[in-house]
């Protein structure tokens, strides 16, 4: 039974307003019979030090990633794990989280691999919450285990893998999120983070430059969507990408988080059909053999292709 | 890795101890006992706190921090500041706050690089975000080769 949708009016113009919920709607539906509030942060004691009331804690690296392989869980592994945090298929999920809400993007991107239908961020994030000077617990809700099938990870329609993007170039627009620095090869890794380990700079062939935070108002929550459309769909001699509706897009970052934020927009917020995040991103691609790399401010050209 | 890793006989009494502290608990109480040293992380003594420039940046931490070994004599201070909404780099610079101070520049220098991955959290934490510790480590060292060389 999924929960009601926020009535929200700046909601509603985003093609998918039930993605989204206002801190202000969340506040009053924090008791919903079938509504489960997820927190995902990049870091992993935030929760700890205080959450949303009755949120549980999913952690990208300790929870969605596999401690081996560089891949995410299974079927199985993902059933056990929102079974544990008493979620079932049918159950809404609002997740949010810090850092503008990469991770909670991060974790919906997941989520909606496993076909879950009802993922919903909380707009604005945990920062918003917090500034609004809205309620923290910390108690660690003991939810009642719930049945979660387990549900084949769906790796083609939302999730682009090296060789898809290699397939990709020059047959659709791809969207580089991370920043201008990394984006020309200057850096090698974001500003202030951590240097892991990447060869090369530069970007992918074909890949226009738009930082995530492009998408994001003063306040963390996504630009209405007039704001968006400007900057990802009009036309490039307004300042747009030129994304077309029947585009096939591919969007990707370092290590694929920043740019679930901007998948998220463009899919749900934006009703892109095909947008798929390819989560290898920078740290795969900048360490591979022999895939062409554009360094400097411009896309590039796709390579030529054998006949 | 860990089987390598020199054992506690070796670490300093106050490292050694920390680590003792953390590997007797379960895994999910290692992250409180990491969030308990969170909050024990103290302030800047006045000079860095209105000199922040003072303090060098750690890289390798998810997180703005800024941290710096301070040799003083025959024993090491450690300082570092880092925001609330980072408790884990807190906590991770915290244990070197407590566990570098008052040693001798020769036994920081001979604290095992691998002391982060050491603490029985690299699978509550994960690794990648134990590098942040590393880098303080290893930065904290050059720190005080630099001053030892300048002395």
């Amino acid at each position: 039974m999924p929960a009601p949708l926020d009535p929200n009016p700046r909601l509603q113009e985003y093609a998918h307003p039930e993605r989204l919920v206002t801190t202000e709607w969340l506040a009053d539906h924090l008791d919903d019979p079938g509504l489960v509030v997820v927190e995902s942060d990049e870091d992993v004691l935030l929760y700890e030090t205080g959450h949303i009331p009755g949120a549980v804690k999913v952690d990208w690296h300790t929870d969605l990633l596999l401690p081996v392989e560089r891949d995410y869980l299974d079927g199985p592994g993902f059933a056990d794990l929102l079974g544990s945090k008493g979620i079932g298929r049918d159950t809404t999920i609002v997740l949010y989280g810090d850092k503008n809400n990469w991770w909670a993007a991060y974790t919906a991107w997941v989520f909606t691999l496993f076909g879950h239908e009802d993922v919903r961020l909380l707009d604005g994030g945990r920062n918003l919450w917090v500034a609004e000077g809205r309620e923290l617990t910390t108690d660690v809700p003991a939810p009642e285990p719930a049945g979660y099938p387990a549900v084949d990870r769906d790796d083609s329609t939302f999730r682009a893998f090296k060789e898809d993007v290699l397939a990709h170039l020059g047959n659709g627009p791809l969207v580089d999120i991370r920043s201008p620095q990394e984006f020309t090869g200057e850096r090698l890794h974001i500003p202030d983070y951590p240097e892991e380990g990447v060869l090369r700079g530069g970007h992918i062939p074909t890949a226009h430059n738009v930082p995530w935070a492009t998408a994001v108002a003063e306040d963390g929550t996504y630009k209405p969507r007039a704001e968006l459309e400007k900057i990802y769909l009009s036309d490039p001699s307004e300042g747009g990408l030129g994304i077309r509706a029947e585009d096939k897009v591919i969007t990707y970052c370092r290590i694929g988080e920043r740019s679930s934020h901007t998948w998220f927009a463009l899919h749900f917020l934006l009703g892109l059909t095909d947008v798929r995040n390819y989560d290898g991103s920078w740290t795969e691609w900048g360490n591979a053999v022999r895939v062409p790399i554009v360094a400097g401010d411009q896309p590039g050209e796709a390579p030529r292709r054998a006949a | 890795m860990t089987d390598d890793a020199p054992t506690t006989a070796e670490l300093p009494a106050q490292l050694a101890e920390i680590r003792e502290d953390f590997l007797a608990l379960s895994e999910p109480d290692r992250l409180q006992l990491l969030l308990e040293f969170s909050r024990e992380l103290p302030e800047l003594p006045e000079r860095y706190a209105l000199a922040p420039g003072l303090l060098e940046k750690v890289e390798e931490c998810q997180s703005p921090v800024r941290a710096f070994a301070e040799v003083d004599g025959d024993v090491v201070h450690f300082y570092a500041s880092a925001p609330p909404e980072a408790p884990t780099t807190r906590g991770f610079a915290s244990i070197l706050a407590q566990g570098l101070s008052g040693l001798t520049p020769r036994q920081v220098l001979d604290v095992p690089e691998e002391f982060p991955l050491q603490l029985g959290l690299t699978r509550a934490v994960s690794a990648l975000r134990l590098n942040g510790m590393a880098g303080m480590l290893t930065r904290a060292k050059r720190q005080v080769v630099e001053q030892l060389a300048a002395s």
